[in-house]
């Protein structure tokens, strides 16, 4: 177990570095920092020394090699938008995107999974097939509509929830919660329906998939034949089989959930990530977006740990196959 | 060719086909977005790709039968003039063109490398299973800038605007296989220990015929799922690059794009722009999603 | 970090303790956010329209964009080289220091500083002098008529205070640390910052002690505390003043306008803005970079240029695309700038026979193919403006493809010269001629400014000679410099104008505010009912 994870940490370490790579390659094709930072009036010699200055006349390996050197120690630089420290702007707005996505994967799970559960055991009632039906409504339209059609709902004509914002937050140390307000609350309900509808179906239909599939094995039947009731068998044998591929695409949309709440935060005006991010791009802030794209590969990389490692805790025939190794 | 048409009328498909009405009305409903789509030019009433057709003056003109509207343009018009309707008919040609393309290569080549990577497991499994880590990463967005970039780089630029389709595509299609690979590898992983599995390595089948004979069907279910999902999903996503300006130009718009430029108009009064093509939108992708359910659940011998 | 993060806190609850039962808040809403607070740093709207509630200037705008006394009282040109400002006594900034004319020498070398995004408005300034504690002397390099226009924009720091937080230089960007300015202030003005959180939002409260609570203009203002708050979609920036969540909003949507006048409690104002829309194109090289004709550029024959601007029906664009909400132009700059002539304010007349048979008599017939370059979120409604003029040009056989694009790669493209043809808009902070001339049609010779946005290299001899003159004349021949450019500009058309921009502002009803063409909103002329 323990050569196991040792093993897959040493394998993600190509895999941020890689990450690394590809998004500081990426970078020359997003715009040019020094035409945002120098605005409307310069010189030609100003540019010149700008571009000096951020180290942008050095050659591409170069440059790479100075952000591997700093990124190792954490040092990330400073913001070409806000002449801010990076790290304390991710600090500043991680607690905003992992509460949304929290609250979004929460959702999706405890509606998405019932609901799959339901429509896998009753696949023929009335509404089975009307949640089938009107769950793909929800995601067949972009996200950044179904956010302002919510908001045109739900806040300009019944004016009961806020268009925009995270409400008042309460401040643990440096992580600031909306979970403890009120408005907090209230202001995370649209974007986290918004950012949840799409798993929510995803995970209602994988769930009633694999349900129908689990419910016609013979060690089912055989469950059946030896008289157990229907909720020892629903729950205790089918639910439990349909797990392992739930929860592979559960741990994959946590990254989903979390690269989608770029275009939630960005209609919500959510103070997240996603929408450092997308400001980063707009106005070519390499370090943020070097850095927002580091955190989330390694975010990525766990979740994708901890993902494996359930697969051993669920499914116990896997211990087994890996035991016989690869051939 | 008459047998063979016999043979599908009395097969167990076109049974059950016949059996769910949902069924009959979504596969109704994509023939006419797939006919409408496909015959865009003959039977759209405007082309709006024409651009010296295009009138700014007859622009914002609401749906024929409300009291502004003007019998030629059946749904109105949008912000720079376009007949709705035709619009809708050409941009729904663009999106599906993106979203099929896109969703045949992303599972192809996400099907064939998660059974490689859940059959044959070892360096190889850890190998592409990095790479999916590295590929999920990115947000399929920058996955497309990036190969955007690329692409203009390398080739001269009278090829990159007349392949500037395929970019799309091979952007959508390639931010999008790690779902099905890492899918069906951990399918592929509890199909490969199960008794039939083991049965037919002992007696000598080879890992190729077991892999596409035994594992993949077994996994197909999920896949089709997702695929499915994944065909609206790769239209949005086409949407959204052609946003940040890679893709296809806003003069000829795909179905996404109108949705994307309508929502500006929404809260102005002029629906029409956003709502049409939004419909088109929801009854194509949720015909396509209904009929991929009923395949699955069709296909699947477990379940009769 | 953690010492920050505290100190935010502590500002936001002393923040909602400080709002009383008199309070007047005015919850403000904008799609940008000031990247930074520093008042030398950056100089763009979305920066300054915060700062100028914040911190003072030597001179300041009355609400017609005139010079009125700010911190001086008075100021005159001694000598050609020289100007003499006299400054307010008993101004003190929040932090209680006393402003002398030593805080004025220290704020106009801060804004001369290398690093400084202000040099435009202290481009001829040579040094600030004191002559007495509330006596302060510019010394210029050349003449200049017009500083006072242009010190109206720099503004006035502490000394002690910036030295005491290591700020006497706005920020470097080899710097690894935060400076202090970026999220703190310490002004003399009429609004006082409380809190602060970039992207979330900005509180200020009401400087009770402010020297111009007295004047004429803010008798009946009674705004105690503002509340910034960006809102980047415009979808959502219009629901939450419907809805109630914010009072004023600075940049509506022009499509929402009609909506937003007829709702209950909502008011519209309109009014210009000072800066002009137009296309530039490549003039310079022997073939265009993105287009079907090889071996000769289209765009070097005047015919072709009038032929392009022949074709494009401006008041159509006028009326639909921007509905109503612009100034149809003939020229590069609009009246409110110094220099201006109507009688050059001419367009050519919208005639697609006229731009074919100019087509034709410059050799292309059958139209030719371009590259039309475009921002998608940096004008008001940019992108559906090039899409227009695409489908105009279309119809005198010009087949355009729209390249449209965030303005970072946009405008990182066009200043690579990687461009044959672009849509760019130009502003005049400096309200003069010159500023608009010498940035983007003087010949582009990589110093002192000149050319710096002509990266369609146009280049005439006897303009770059006009442009000289405007540079150190003044007075009459100044002028008679100015007119003669405009002329040769609307002759040569090394452009194609469109329009003015118009700015509608939109607020609750019970707010009061002038309209300003600089697109700042000054809430110390604001009342709340």
């Amino acid at each position: 177990m323990f050569a196991f994870i040792l093993s897959r940490v040493l394998q993600s370490l190509p895999v941020l570095f890689t990450v690394a790579l590809i998004s500081f390659a990426m970078f020359a094709y997003v715009g040019d920092p020094v035409a945002i930072m120098l605005g409307q009036d310069f010189t030609e010699a100003q540019r010149q020394a700008l571009v000096k200055d951020l180290g942008l006349d050095q050659p591409f390996w170069v440059q790479f090699a100075t952000f591997l050197g700093n990124a190792v120690q954490g040092e990330f630089g400073l913001s070409y938008r806000l002449s801010r420290p990076v790290a304390d702007l991710i600090a500043e707005r991680a607690p905003a995107t992992l509460e949304l996505a929290l609250t979004a994967a929460t959702l999706a799970l405890l509606i998405g999974v019932p609901m799959g559960v339901y429509t896998g055991l009753y696949r023929n009632s009335w509404l089975s097939r009307f949640f089938l039906t009107f769950s793909l409504v929800g995601v067949s339209l972009p996200t950044f509509l179904i956010g302002i059609l919510l908001i045109l709902v739900f806040a300009v004509w019944l004016g009961v929830l806020p268009s925009f914002g995270r409400g008042d937050t309460v401040k643990i140390g440096w992580w600031s919660t909306g979970f403890l307000t009120w408005t907090g609350i209230k202001a995370l309900i649209l974007p986290s329906i918004t950012l949840g509808l799409f798993q929510l179906t995803l995970i209602m239909r994988l769930v009633r998939a694999e349900m129908l599939e689990v419910l016609r094995v013979d060690y089912i039947k055989f469950a059946r034949a030896r008289g157990l009731p229907n909720r020892a068998v629903h729950f205790g044998h089918a639910l439990k089989n349909t797990l392992v591929p739930v929860i592979t695409i559960v741990g994959l949309q946590l990254g989903a959930i979390i690269a989608f709440a770029i275009v939630t935060e960005t209609v919500f005006q959510w103070p997240g990530m996603g929408l450092l991010f997308i400001q980063s791009v707009n106005q070519a802030d390499i370090p943020v977006m070097a850095a927002y794209l580091l955190l989330i590969s390694a975010l990525f990389v766990t979740i994708n740990l901890i993902v494996d490692l359930l697969y051993y805790a669920v499914d116990p025939r896997l211990r087994i196959g890996r035991g016989q190794g690869a051939h | 060719m008459a047998a063979t048409l016999r043979r599908f009328f009395d097969s167990d498909l076109w049974w059950s086909f016949t059996r769910s009405p949902v069924t009959m009305l979504s596969a109704v409903v994509a023939l006419i977005c797939i006919l409408g789509a496909l015959f865009a030019p003959w039977l759209a009433p405007h082309n709006p790709f024409d651009l010296a057709s295009l009138n700014l003056l007859d622009a914002f003109k609401p749906p024929s039968w409300t009291e502004e509207g003007e019998a030629q343009y059946l749904l109105g018009t949008d912000d720079q003039g376009r007949d709705v309707l035709s619009a809708i008919m050409y941009g729904a040609r663009v999106s599906l063109l993106v979203g099929l393309s896109a969703t045949i290569f992303a599972t192809t080549l996400g099907v064939t490398l998660g059974l490689l990577a859940g059959y044959l497991g070892g360096k190889l499994d850890a190998l592409l299973m990095r790479i999916c880590d590295v590929q999920l990463t990115f947000p399929s967005i920058l996955v497309a800038l990036l190969i955007d970039g690329v692409v203009r780089a390398a080739l001269p630029r009278e090829v990159h605007d007349q392949i500037a389709l395929f970019v799309v595509i091979f952007a959508i299609g390639i931010s999008e296989w790690p779902k099905f690979a890492r899918t069906v590898r951990g399918s592929t992983m509890v199909e490969r220990n199960k008794e039939y599995v083991q049965a037919a390595r002992v007696i000598g089948v080879s890992p190729p015929r077991i892999m596409l004979s035994h594992v993949l069907p077994n996994v197909m279910g999920p896949v089709l799922v997702i695929a499915t999902l994944n065909l609206g999903l790769a239209i949005l996503s086409e949407a959204t690059l052609s946003f940040l300006g890679v893709g296809v130009p806003a003069t000829q718009p795909s179905l996404g794009t109108l949705i994307r430029i309508g929502n500006d108009f929404l809260f102005s009064g002029e629906w029409w722009i956003t709502i049409f093509p939004g419909i088109t939108l929801i009854a194509m992708v949720l015909s396509v999603n209904l009929l991929g359910d009923w395949l699955r659940d069709a296909l699947n011998p477990k379940l009769r | 970090m953690r010492k920050l993060l505290w100190a935010t806190a502590l500002a936001c609850g002393l923040a909602l303790g400080g709002a009383g039962a008199d309070a007047r808040t005015v919850r403000w809403a904008a799609s940008g956010d000031p990247n930074t607070l520093d008042p030398h740093s950056q100089n763009v709207g979305t920066v300054s329209m915060v700062l100028q509630q914040i911190y003072d200037t030597l001179i300041s705008r009355t609400q017609e964009l005139g010079l009125a006394p700010g911190l001086a009282t008075r100021w005159e040109q001694q000598e050609p080289n020289r100007w003499r400002f006299w400054l307010r006594d008993g101004v003190k900034f929040h932090e209680g220091e006393a402003f002398t004319a030593d805080d004025v020498v220290f704020s106009v070398t801060r804004a001369l500083a290398p690093t400084s995004n202000y040099g435009i408005y202290v481009d001829t300034v040579e040094r600030a002098v004191q002559v007495e504690p509330l006596v302060v002397d510019v010394v210029t390099k050349r003449p200049d008529p017009i500083l006072p226009n242009k010190i109206a924009s720099v503004f006035m720091m502490s000394r002690s205070w910036s030295e005491k937080n290591n700020a006497a230089r706005p920020q470097n960007t080899r710097q690894r640390e935060e400076m202090h300015t970026v999220r703190n202030t310490n002004g003399t003005g009429a609004f006082r910052l409380t809190a602060r959180e970039s992207d979330v939002r900005t509180v200020m409260t009401r400087n009770t002690d402010w020297w111009g609570w007295k004047e004429e203009a803010s008798r009946d203002a009674n705004v105690t505390e503002i509340i910034f708050r960006p809102i980047a979609s415009d979808a959502t920036r219009i629901a939450a003043l419907l809805s109630g969540e914010v009072d004023f909003v600075l940049d509506p949507p022009l499509q929402d306008l009609n909506r937003l006048r007829q709702a209950q409690n909502i008011r519209v104002l309109e009014g210009p803005e000072v800066r002009t829309i137009f296309l530039a194109m490549d003039v310079f090289r022997d073939e265009l970079l993105y287009s079907d004709v090889k071996g000769r550029n289209p765009m070097k024959d005047l015919r072709v240029r009038q032929a392009l601007y022949h074709a494009i029906d401006i008041q159509a664009i006028n009326r639909t695309t921007m509905r109503g909400q612009s100034v149809v132009t003939g020229t590069f700059f609009p009246p409110q700038v110094n220099g201006y002539v109507k009688e050059e304010d001419v367009r050519l007349a919208y005639d697609p026979a006229r731009a074919r048979a100019l087509l034709t008599e410059a050799g292309y017939p059958n139209g030719f193919e371009i590259t039309l370059d475009c921002p998608n979120n940096r004008y008001i409604n940019d992108e559906q403006i090039c899409q227009a003029i695409v489908a105009m040009w279309a119809r005198i056989g010009v087949r355009a493809k729209l390249n449209a694009m965030p303005l970072a790669p946009f405008f990182a493209k066009i200043q690579k010269e990687d461009t044959s043809i672009y849509l760019l808009g130009w502003g005049v902070p400096t309200l003069d001629a010159l500023y608009s001339f010498q940035s983007l049609v003087a010949t582009r010779n990589g110093e002192q400014g000149d050319g710096i946005w002509n990266y369609g290299r146009y280049s005439n001899p006897r303009m770059d000679a006009l442009i000289e003159r405007m540079k150190t004349q003044s007075g009459e021949p100044r002028n008679e410099a100015i007119r003669e450019a405009l002329r040769i500009y609307r002759e040569d058309v090394p452009h194609i104008p469109l329009h003015h921009q118009m700015i509608p502002w939109a607020m609750r009803s019970n707010l009061t505010i002038p309209h300003m063409a600089n697109n700042q909103p000054y809430f110390r002329w604001a009342r709340m009912n």
